[in-house]
Parts: C-alpha cells; structure tokens; sequence
C-alpha cells in the first residue's frame, strides 16, 4: 500500500518534472523501513511468548 | 517507452494478485518482490532513476529481504498453513474486496475522464533530487533520521531479549513436544522439521 501511494507521488513528480514527487517517495521509503522493523521487532517478540502466531490470541499488547 | 510501462505495470499487477493469494508465506514474499521490482521499472520509464533504484535498493532489497529472513528464522510459513488456507476462502474477503472494488471503479473513472496521457515531460536526475532534499526539504530530512533512530532503538529494544528466548525455546521445545503435539493444529507442520539449535 505504501509502495502505491509513493508510485502516485513519482507519477505526480514526473508530470511536471519536479523532484517533490521523489523527496516524498524517499520519506515514504524511510517511514516505511522504520515501521518494518519495529513491526518485526514485535512479531519475533511475540513468538518469543508463544510458538503460534494466532493474530486472534493476541488480544491485548501487554508483555 | 509506452509499451515498456504498460508491460512493467501489468507484471506489477499480477505478481501482486498472486502475492496475496499464496498459502505459503514465503512464495507471497517472493511474488511481492517481484512486484517491487516491476514498480522499479514503471518509475524508470517516468522518468525518475533516483527512487527507481532507491526502490530496489532499499525496499526490495532490504525491507523484503528482513521479511523473507524473519519469516525463514522462525519458520512462520510451515506454521501458518492451516491457518491460511481458512482465511483464504471467499466468505472472509469478499466484504472488502466488493468496496475495494467500488473505489477502483471510482479510479478509473476519474482517471478516464481526463483524455490526455500525459508523459515524462524529463528525467528528474539526482542532482535535481539532492539541490531540492537539502535545499528545501532539509527539516524532513532530519525528521526523517530522527525517525529511522526511533526505529532503531525501537527494534533494538524489542528484539533484544526474543532471540536469547527463541534459541532456548527451540532447544527444549523440539524433540520433547512433538510427540505431544500431534493433535495440535499450529504445529501440524514441524513435526517433520528438527531445528538444529
């Protein structure tokens, strides 16, 4: 989803021929990374806690 | 140039399709790196190499390839099989899947009825990019660092203790449980598997 919304950036950029379309790309890409790696961060936590990886048992982000 | 995107959009849009009706986690993986790669292309022909080869570099070759390790590591593809298989049957996505379709409607529409088709009127070469980033853009750029450090610490802090936890898991949980764990549908898929801690 984020990887469609830079693509309507750069096609934005590209219709005027201004780099502001792929600065917002590069932002896209940076908050893209960050959130992937906390995510991750998380999913190898949470496996830690319990083999399954059930998205319903985990109802609540304690612990 | 025109067919070139055409032909890169269309691999975009079916290795994406694909990528989300795979069982297997680490195939929708795969599918989805393609599809980063085909958006690559399509950035090319708009004329901006920049964030074309950003794409690959960055988001194909470091986002996905820290998915595929995570998903491999902890073996979260064979584990999710079952569970997979019943949330890919229609009754669970047809709901969104309709809406979805209304707005994608509303898209082609809105963009059809502009007749003109426009094309990269130039090349947006990094030079441009790199005179505007740190020439006007320059307060983004260090929210930007100030975020990628948040997500450092962040991912530093959480990940610090699961891997000492995950190694002593597998050694103790592996051979002793499986026997018990035949009637268990989440571990379905590891009792053929032995991870050699």
């Amino acid at each position: 989803m984020l990887n469609a919304s830079g693509l309507a950036f750069i096609a934005a950029g590209s219709r005027w021929a201004q780099p502001d379309g792929q600065i917002m790309f590069l932002f896209i890409l940076a908050m893209a990374a960050a959130e992937v790696s906390v995510g991750l961060a998380f999913v190898l936590l949470y496996h830690k806690k319990q083999l399954a990886l059930d998205v319903d048992a985990a109802s609540e982000l304690r612990g | 140039m025109t067919p070139f995107f055409y032909l890169a959009g269309s691999v975009a849009i079916i290795a994406t399709l694909l990528a989300v009706t795979r069982r297997h986690a680490v195939h929708a993986l795969l599918y989805l790196i393609v599809s980063l790669l085909a958006v690559a292309a399509v950035f090319f022909v708009l004329g901006a190499p920049f964030v074309a080869a950003l794409e690959i570099m960055i988001y194909a070759g470091a986002i996905m390839v820290l998915f595929v390790f995570v998903v491999m590591m902890l073996n979260l593809a064979v584990h999710a099989m079952e569970v997979e298989r019943e949330w890919l049957k229609p009754k669970n996505w047809i709901g969104p899947a309709l809406l979805a379709l209304v707005l994608l409607a509303e898209l082609i529409f809105c963009l059809s009825s502009f007749p003109d088709t426009p094309t990269a009127a130039s090349i947006v070469d990094p030079k441009q990019v790199g005179t505007a980033l740190f020439g006007s853009y320059w307060l983004g750029v260090e929210i930007a660092s100030l975020l990628l450090m948040a997500g450092l610490v962040g991912g530093f802090h959480l990940g610090r203790h699961a891997i000492a936890g995950e190694e002593k898991q597998h050694v103790t949980h592996t051979d002793a449980t499986r026997i018990d764990s035949r009637g268990d549908l989440v571990h379905a898929g590891s009792r053929g598997t032995s991870h050699a801690a």
